[in-house]
């Protein structure tokens, strides 16, 4: 399976009638088993394009080439889950064809197992952004998409939390698409990067990641970082 | 406990004022319960009771389903509300007496012009109430379940009414005291029974006895409603929300 993103443009009409741009032309595909990151600056215009992606906004100029069969499963900035129904409940309207021992496993890898019968209302922003993970993972999506899913989390809890996606996504092959603004997140789970401009956004470089996810050494990051901020610099010129 | 307490202070103003005012303008509790008995053992109480709460019921809903219905597509489809609109303000403004009186003369001293007119009444404020909630639906909800490729009837179920079910709730709240008071007039204007059609006799006749027996004994009957029914929907659906402090 493959995503292919060929946006020529995206306008916005304000509520005081101007226009602006949010997109700028851009492209990039997406293949099976890979992680694709898209990093820029706030209001760039990320959410825009992942609402594109994801068939929610047919309001611009280009084409999204996904199967039309391919599952999707998502993870939103904030959690939107159903705060009338239970954990469980929430992963399971979502996935209805998901089975106990599938579901019994995820929970237990994201330590939501004290949860299932608990409303949203009753969790933490951590635990509600873990059960959106788990709801997203239980459809066993073909196209995983994640808006900044760990923003606004302690260091200790986003770390583990990344790891928990890494261990995911390596289950099976699943093309994933990843925002973040956190370079340390885009290195760790990354295997090609999306270097995005300011609003208007395009890609500004294509950075892939040849060394395996599960084989990046401390060394191997700080010299992904390195050639990062060389890209970056090389930007501000 | 405090409601008992509140309703024993009731008893006592309204048998002080009784001593004052005298028996045949407002009769005490004791005279008054002697009519109830009366009544019901002679089976016409329950008779009246039991028409009038039979028009409530289907007019109700009659009102609430197809109000509802309309308010989800009005608050859904911009058309349907540029093209609704108007006829919504119409209705909302339209007096109740004008309506019955109307739906009487046009199909007669009918059950079915009755049980219409007192259901037309209602549906406005039910469609108003409805479209509101529409209105006020979580868009980035909406959005979830088409990203994980609900389908149409689960997500309705599981996403939509739960925001729905408090403005259902508040709708039926308000819309069967409405009916309640609606009904009675439908009844003393055009129907040879319920309770509404006794408090026409009984104030032909100044029986005011008769008067507060009927309508008390209908008062206590929609506080019966409201607390067997009403309420415990609306505890539940509201459950997961977390209690106000």
């Amino acid at each position: 399976m493959r995503l292919e993103v060929e946006i020529s443009g995206k306008t916005y009409r304000s509520a005081a009638g101007g226009t602006h741009d949010v997109l700028a032309p851009l492209k990039f595909a997406l293949q099976s088993g890979e992680v694709g990151v898209l990093i820029g600056p706030s209001g760039c215009g990320k959410s825009t394009m992942l609402r594109i992606i994801l068939g929610l906004d047919h309001e611009f100029q280009g084409r999204i080439a996904r199967p039309p069969e391919a599952r999707i499963g998502m993870v939103f900035q904030e959690p939107r889950l159903l705060p009338w129904r239970s954990v469980e409940q929430n992963v399971r309207l979502a996935a209805p064809d998901v089975s106990d021992a599938k579901l019994s496993e995820l929970f237990r890898i994201l330590e939501l197992d004290a949860h299932r019968s608990h409303f949203p209302g009753e969790l933490s922003l951590g635990l509600a952004r873990r059960v959106a993970l788990a709801r997203a993972f239980a459809v066993e999506p073909d196209l995983l998409v994640l808006d900044e899913p760990l923003a606004s989390l302690d260091d200790a809890l986003a770390g583990r939390l990344r790891d928990e996606i890494a261990t995911l996504v390596a289950r099976r092959p699943v093309m994933t698409l990843l925002v973040t603004h956190s370079l340390d997140d885009a290195i760790r789970l990354g295997d090609r990067l999306f270097i995005l401009s300011p609003r208007p956004a395009r890609i500004v470089q294509e950075v892939p990641i040849a060394v395996p996810r599960a084989e990046r050494s401390e060394a191997d990051l700080g010299r992904i970082r390195a050639e990062l901020a060389a890209v970056q610099q090389l930007e501000s010129k | 406990m405090l409601r008992l307490l509140s309703f024993a202070l009731f008893l006592a103003i309204w048998w002080i004022a009784a001593l004052f005012v005298g028996g045949a303008k407002l009769p005490s509790p004791p005279a008054v319960l002697n009519v109830i008995v009366a009544e019901a053992s002679s089976g016409a109480l329950f008779l009246h009771l039991g028409a009038t709460l039979a028009r409530v019921a289907l007019s109700f809903v009659l009102a609430m389903s197809l109000g509802s219905a309309i308010g989800y597509l009005m608050g859904r489809v911009k058309l349907a509300d540029r093209l609704g609109d108007p006829w919504l303000i119409l209705l909302l403004n339209l007096p109740a007496l004008v309506v019955i009186v109307l739906a009487y003369i046009w199909a007669g001293l009918t059950e079915a012009a009755a049980i219409t007119a007192i259901a037309i009444n209602k549906l406005p404020t039910a469609i108003v109430t409805l479209r509101e909630g529409t209105r006020a639906l979580d868009r980035s909800l909406d959005e979830m379940a088409t990203v994980f490729a609900m389908p149409r009837w689960r997500a309705f179920r599981h996403v939509v009414l739960p925001q729905l079910a408090p403005y259902i709730a508040a709708s039926a709240r308000s819309g069967l005291s409405l009916v309640w008071k609606i009904v009675l007039v439908a009844e003393l204007l055009g129907r040879p029974n319920g309770v509404g059609f006794e408090i026409g006799v009984a104030f032909q006749l100044f029986d005011t006895p008769r008067l507060l027996a009927y309508s008390l004994t209908f008062a206590a009957i929609v506080l019966v409603i409201e607390t067997v029914l009403v309420q415990p929907f609306e505890a539940r659906a509201t459950r997961w929300r977390p209690r106000a402090a």
